[in-house]
């Protein structure tokens, strides 16, 4: 068993560290892209812990990678443009920021979780607009300044007057640089949750999913477990709020709003709750759709239906347009539906049908040559 | 002998409604104790009374298990009362669902080992060489090793009541109870859990509380029997003593002959 994890885990760091060199087959190419990748990956896969391990769906997680992202922009103005700092101390007060959060909203389950999460998540959000703005800037967002003091040195600006860049150890992180930080803790981010799911930890937290009543009969305090994971899960979106600083020194506090919450659910069941893979599978797909979608206007559009009698291009053109650019949100809700309603288990389901369909269809014709062999 | 349970003039309204009416009762170690009666006779809030699980208005319920002194389980959460060493069997068979039979052997196991809450995040579940061992074991006592692999979502009644029994039983309680343990089984099943009962009778020294309907589980187990009508304990006794007692028969069967 574990060394099964082990190929998965080292497949998976295979596949993520080379992707600089084959995503560009797929029109992926660029290290902006294949960053959200790694970071919205990295938060699906800890939302998963919660969500796909233990069955309590938090519509709240964008607030920890809020607070992650604060958090790291303050660690750059106040200590260094070092991101290792950066990145712990986010993920640790997200940390406490969930255990505060998770501590009252687990008292309750179900649909009452939901929504006391996502009125923490949108308190945190209103906060940082209003009386929370000397720590976060409110409206125009958290920005490097020229008078940051960075104790730990590089205070003030560089030569030439530029604002200083996030590094790691002198190393710049800019580019595909910031796209292997991001991957690196990615990789180490999945370990750690297929090392959870294995763990004796891990089958407590599916057994509150499965059956709580009987978990309580069974001599298991379920609050600690649940508390455990809800931190967790809050600790890998703090890591991963870090990491988009990191990347991009810049915290809004539209980050903390409700719909990214969702787009985090979404990601998950588009990729298939509780599994390993699927919550990162559905972070990729949602990102690469969004950016190819939301790259098509009209002219495109004009361009790829020119072949089209014209009287159906006039009206085929306006209305697909609906599907892209800014209105890609339809077609996202659309594979949404499509997923649910077909594939409740997400991609992960759909790859397993398929290896079935495949390995049922050799098993077939295996059979039918026996057959054919004996007559 | 010494008890294991004793209830004192416990009694229980639900808004005007008597459901139960000065019940005094006590439970020796080691016994098999059925109680039975009609429906809506007050089985169901007793043993809900017995386990903390409800508060009596009045009375009380004093549970001596690994202390000598007796001690109240009010308001006791679940796995509080299950760490003191009861356990409990449903009337529909509570397992997890979603997880394979050797799963579901392994979690009982864990928790008489590590307690209620335990962070053990990093070891993978199958390394935990001793704990593995033990849950092989319920699971070869009750007769599902062969099945360890299968989820146990698709067992049949009387397999998930196999499997409820041994997650019992891995914890070693001092108090099983039981409701209604054959409820909705096809006959064969019924037998399967009335042997599998017997045999762990045999083998270890655990109290048992059946809240049963099915007279002939009651007559193959019980070694004492109760009997509960309108929220009184009108009858008590063995359970030879108790077939042919005409108070019984008169609350319990409606005055036909058994």
């Amino acid at each position: 068993m574990q060394m099964k994890d082990n190929i998965l885990v080292a497949i998976f760091a295979a596949v993520i560290l080379t992707m600089p060199i084959w995503a560009g087959a797929v029109g992926a190419g660029y290290p902006d892209l294949l960053q959200k990748f790694a970071i919205f990956g990295l938060f699906a896969i800890g939302f998963n812990i919660l969500f796909g391990f233990t069955g309590y769906l938090s519509f709240g997680h964008a607030a920890f990678l809020g607070v992650g992202s604060y958090t790291a922009m303050w660690s750059f103005k106040l200590l260094s443009m070092n991101a290792l700092p950066a990145v712990i101390l986010a993920t640790l007060l997200s940390g406490i920021f969930a255990a505060a959060i998770g501590f009252v909203a687990l008292r309750r389950s179900g649909i009452y979780f939901s929504i006391l999460t996502l009125a923490f998540a949108q308190m945190c959000y209103n906060l940082a607009y209003s009386v929370l703005t000397p720590v976060t800037m409110g409206e125009t967002g958290l920005t490097l300044a020229a008078d940051d003091p960075r104790i730990f040195g590089g205070a003030g600006v560089e030569a030439g007057g530029a604002l200083p860049s996030p590094d790691f150890f002198g190393l710049s992180l800019s580019g595909y640089n910031g796209f292997y930080f991001a991957a690196i803790i990615l990789v180490i981010g999945f370990y750690i949750s297929v090392r959870l799911y294995r763990s004796s930890f891990g089958l407590m937290l599916l057994a509150v999913k499965s059956n709580q009543n009987r978990m309580n009969y069974t001599g298991l305090n379920t609050k600690p477990y649940l508390l455990s994971a809800f931190v967790i899960s809050g600790m890998y979106a703090g890591l991963a709020g870090a990491l988009m600083v990191v990347i991009d020194p810049l915290a809004g506090a539209e980050r903390m709003q409700w719909t990214a919450s969702g787009e985090v659910v979404l990601m998950t069941i588009l990729g298939g709750v509780g599994t390993l893979l699927g919550p990162f599978i559905g972070a990729v797909t949602i990102k690469y759709f969004e950016n190819i979608f939301s790259a098509f206007n009209d002219a495109v559009l004009n361009q790829i239906f020119d072949f089209l009698p014209d009287f159906i291009q006039v009206i085929w053109v306006p209305f697909a347009s609906l599907f892209v650019g800014k209105g890609w949100h339809l077609t996202l809700g659309v594979l949404f539906m499509l997923v649910v309603i077909f594939l409740p288990g997400g991609a992960m389901e759909g790859f397993r049908l398929l290896k079935e369909k495949l390995f049922k269809k050799n098993e077939d014709a295996a059979e039918t040559a026996k057959a054919g062999g004996t007559e | 002998m010494s008890a294991i349970l004793t209830v004192e003039g416990v009694n229980k309204n639900f808004s005007g409604l008597k459901a139960l009416d000065d019940v005094n009762l006590s439970v020796e170690k080691g016994s098999v104790h059925a109680i039975i009666g009609p429906n809506g006779a007050g089985k169901s809030t007793f043993l809900n009374c017995l386990v903390g699980r409800l508060i009596p208005d009045t009375g009380t319920v004093l549970y001596y298990g690994k202390k000598p002194e007796g001690e109240t389980l009010f308001g006791l959460p679940p796995h509080a009362i299950n760490q003191k060493g009861i356990s409990r069997v449903f009337q529909t068979p509570e397992v997890f669902e979603d997880l394979s039979i050797f799963e579901n052997a392994m979690i009982p196991v864990m928790a008489h080992h590590d307690g209620s809450y335990k962070f053990n995040s990093w070891g993978g579940v199958v390394s935990r060489g001793e704990i593995v061992d033990n849950a092989e074991q319920i699971l070869e006592d009750v007769g599902l090793i062969e099945k360890r692999n299968v989820h146990s979502g698709s067992l049949s009644r009387g397999d998930k009541r196999r499997l409820e029994l041994a997650m019992c039983l891995a914890q070693d309680p001092e108090l099983l109870l039981l409701d209604e343990p054959t409820a909705g089984m096809a006959r064969a099943d019924t037998n399967n859990t009335i042997d599998l009962l017997k045999k762990i009778g045999e083998e270890r020294n655990i109290t048992k509380v059946i809240i049963e309907h099915d007279m002939h589980v009651v007559f193959s187990l019980a070694t004492r029997v109760s009997v509960l009508a309108r929220g009184h304990v009108i009858a008590e006794g063995a359970p030879e003593e108790m077939k042919g007692d005409p108070r019984v028969q008169e609350a319990y069967l409606g005055g036909a002959h058994l």
